[in-house]
């Protein structure tokens, strides 16, 4: 097999519209794009509100839409900076994500239980597993880079292999969460009620999940700081642009790479311990987060943590709003859906390339 | 030895003989005569030296690794021949089990139907079943390729891991489609009337006599002679394409895609087809599987079965050799089925680190598998058998080895 290069692709699909009539570049066009996934938002709320969902539910479930986006905004964010930095998509992410919720599950098991802190239904010692997972997943993720992905980039392996391994990986993470924690399903607290408080305009929310909102939208703020006011952040923004002019122009890659999965993985570690907060703790729900993960990515352009951040915030209301009429199951499948109908209009995604 | 054995041996020659007509390096007028007594020879002895328990056991398992080897060749020929990334085999294998059963299946009625539903069963005979299987599955595979085969080959493998996880949830969560989250039963077995009382009306009253002492359990030596008929009809498909001016085009297409079509070749389309063609043979796969196991549901085209073993045993015996696609297939199934005996030899070592390790020790076999891809990507990504390069069967000394 050959190593093809694959980096400089994206412009093929610019390349055919410009051969093609003048409506082509229109229709591809970042602004198509967004009007069609504004079209399709409320296509879907009035869809939803035919048969007999009440307006005010509709609402709550965008506001979860908005919760649901923001755990998947972490993993997101993760996955395209690697992708962005590695170039290879990570299949494993999901997994990091799964056993970011058990270590933080087991770290609460070793902790004197404590009362909830106000009106959440967690206490003090499930912040503290939060923030021990965290470095922890980060810490796993560059221990699998330096075992695998470092011979790999040593040897100029093709990208086909990079994604290979990390499928591997997958498995392999997953089976040793099966190993350690078992098939069953876990919960931080079990048993304890969270109920729900009636905001304005009669959204029904638990204090549990505007946790979630704030704390993910503080992480995203501070990876937004860590990428643009950083020396760190610049020289990771280089390296996702372009490796080789990067290292020519004096940075190590190496040291970005290994600090891309560190950020990765804590990320995705937050991402899961959040949606282990809402739902259970289950061997396979990072891989079930893994399709939305990478329909968010890929919505919001490779390699941009912005696009990653509405890509996942689109897909997290889409699918918590369709939820609404058609069983929510099939909430990856509606991930899936808007992902090939990005990779159809625009590949490069919103904020992606140059178009 | 009785005439059951006899029969037995019969069905395990088969199998032998087809094996035995690839591997003997002779010259073919010697070649076939020497593989039917060799494999004669093999057979008896098999069935007499083996204690009947064994003898089963050896027969399932060649059955499903010959059900592997069809994917395995499937997959070949999408990342094998052309370097799709196609990360999506259960869905493909799902969407064949479950055509098929739908069109050869009997659909509940009466009673049974409150507990059991399916949108349809045609009562087809089989393989009329595994040609709609490969319609199907074609059909499903151009809809994927249309949008995605332009793009980047890492898209390709996150749509295709996307759409058999779709495949997976729709006949998990339809109930009216195909039961649901609760199996479909009562896929009909092809040929079964050899192995039951009376035979088959068709055959001739003597067949039926020597097939006599063989019972309904048997009826796994009758599947494995069609399926292994099936594996050696899809390898020599297979290698006379890699041989033909298409494979050919397909091979050029995956090296040096810019000067495939600066020769003129509709690239798009190729990667187009060669796609479709190994969605084809998966879905041949999934028709062979459903009436192996009688009775099928979402569970068993989860991605770690359908998908990441296929991939192993492809990696492992070789990308682009379809000889090597087939002894992965057997390899891996083999240390598959090995590591459940594994497992259950370090039950005890487990259990005295903790009681709950020993009751999930069959998780220790997908982290065996895990780690032995992570090997083979490291330091043999080529895998055991390397791809051959076949430039024509009109040109000697490269493309046949004898």
């Amino acid at each position: 097999m050959k190593n093809t290069e694959v980096a400089d692709d994206d412009d093929v699909t610019d390349d055919r519209a410009g051969a093609g009539s003048r409506i082509g570049p229109i229709l591809r066009s970042r602004t198509a794009l967004a009007v069609l996934f504004i079209a399709l938002g409320f296509g879907l709320w009035l869809l939803a509100g035919a048969p007999e969902v009440p307006a005010k539910q509709l609402l709550s479930l965008t506001v979860w839409g908005v919760m649901l986006g923001g755990v998947l905004a972490l993993g997101s964010i993760g996955l395209t900076l690697v992708y962005g930095v590695l170039q290879f998509p990570n299949f494993s992410h999901g997994a990091l994500i799964t056993l970011g919720a058990y270590i933080a599950y087991a770290v609460i098991g070793l902790l004197p239980p404590g009362s909830e802190l106000g009106p959440f239904s967690f206490g003090w010692e499930f912040l503290l597993a939060l923030f021990i997972a965290m470095p922890l997943v980060g810490v796993v993720a560059l221990a699998v880079d330096r075992l695998i992905y470092r011979r790999l980039r040593n040897q100029r392996a093709g990208l086909v292999l990079f994604a290979m391994a990390s499928l591997g990986m997958a498995f392999f993470l997953r089976s040793c969460v099966y190993m350690i924690w078992g098939p069953d399903f876990h919960f931080y607290y079990q048993g304890r009620s969270n109920p729900a408080m009636e905001l304005p305009l009669g959204v029904r929310v638990q204090a549990d999940q505007l946790f979630i909102v704030a704390l993910a939208m503080a992480l995203v703020v501070a990876v937004y700081l860590l990428l643009t006011k950083t020396r760190m952040g610049k020289a990771m923004r280089a390296t996702a642009d372009n490796p080789e002019l990067a290292q020519v122009r004096g940075i190590n890659t190496e040291h970005v790479i290994a600090l891309t999965w560190i950020l990765s993985g804590a990320l995705a570690a937050a991402a899961g311990v959040m949606y282990g907060l809402t739902s259970q703790l289950r061997p396979e729900m990072g891989f079930w987060l893994l399709l939305p993960i990478f329909a968010g990515t890929i919505m919001g352009g490779i390699g941009n943590p912005f696009g990653a951040l509405v890509g996942a915030m689109i897909i997290g209301i889409v699918t918590q709003v369709t939820a609404a009429f058609i069983s929510p199951a099939y909430g990856p499948a509606v991930a899936f859906i808007l992902m090939v109908v990005t990779l159809v209009i625009r590949p490069q995604g919103l904020f992606g390339g140059s178009a | 030895m009785n005439a059951e054995a006899l029969a037995k041996a019969v069905f395990v020659a088969i199998p032998l003989a087809l094996l035995c007509l690839r591997v003997l390096p002779l010259r073919w007028a010697l070649r076939v005569p020497a593989a039917i007594v060799a494999a004669a020879g093999l057979a008896v002895a098999l069935v007499v030296i083996l204690s009947p328990g064994i003898l089963g056991y050896l027969i399932s398992f060649s059955i499903m690794a010959s059900i592997y080897a069809v994917l395995s060749l499937g997959l070949n020929s999408q990342w094998g021949l052309t370097g799709h990334l196609n990360f999506g085999i259960a869905g493909f294998f799902a969407m064949g089990a479950f055509t098929s059963a739908l069109i050869t299946s009997t659909a509940p009625t009466g009673v049974l139907a409150d507990y059991s539903q399916q949108a349809f069963g045609l009562e087809m005979p089989f393989l009329i079943g595994v040609a709609a299987a490969a319609i199907a599955t074609g059909l499903l595979a151009f809809l994927i390729a249309i949008p995605v085969l332009k793009l980047r080959e890492d898209y390709l493998a996150i749509a295709t891991l996307g759409i058999a996880e779709v495949i997976r949830l729709v006949f998990q969560n339809e109930r009216w489609l195909a039961n649901g989250p609760q199996p479909l039963r009562g896929i009909p077995r092809p040929l079964s009337c050899l192995v039951e009382d009376g035979g088959c009306s068709w055959l001739p009253a003597g067949v039926v006599d020597f097939l006599e002492p063989l019972a309904q359990r048997d009826y796994v030596f009758v599947y494995l002679v069609i399926v292994t008929l099936f594996v050696a009809l899809i390898y020599l498909t297979l290698e006379r394409i890699s041989r033909s001016p298409w494979g050919r085009a397909l091979r050029a297409v995956r090296e040096e895609e810019s000067s495939a079509a600066m020769n003129g070749k509709n690239v798009a389309s190729l990667r187009i087809q060669s796609f479709v063609v190994g969605g084809v043979i998966m879905g041949i796969a999934g028709a062979l599987y459903g009436p192996y196991v009688a009775s099928i549901d979402y569970s068993h085209f989860r991605p770690l079965f359908a998908t990441f073993l296929v991939w192993v045993m492809l990696m492992l015996g070789g990308s682009g050799n379809n000889r090597g696609a087939i002894l992965g297939a057997f390899i891996i199934w083999g240390v598959w089925s090995g590591t459940a005996f594994l497992a259950e030899a370090i039950t005890p070592i487990l259990s005295m680190i903790s009681p709950d390790f020993a009751s999930r020790s069959p998780y220790l076999r997908w982290m065996l598998v895990a780690i032995l891809l992570e090997i083979i990507v490291l330091y043999r990504p080529a895998g055991l058998l390397k791809e051959q390069k076949v430039v024509s069967r009109f040109l000697p000394g490269q493309s046949r080895r004898s």
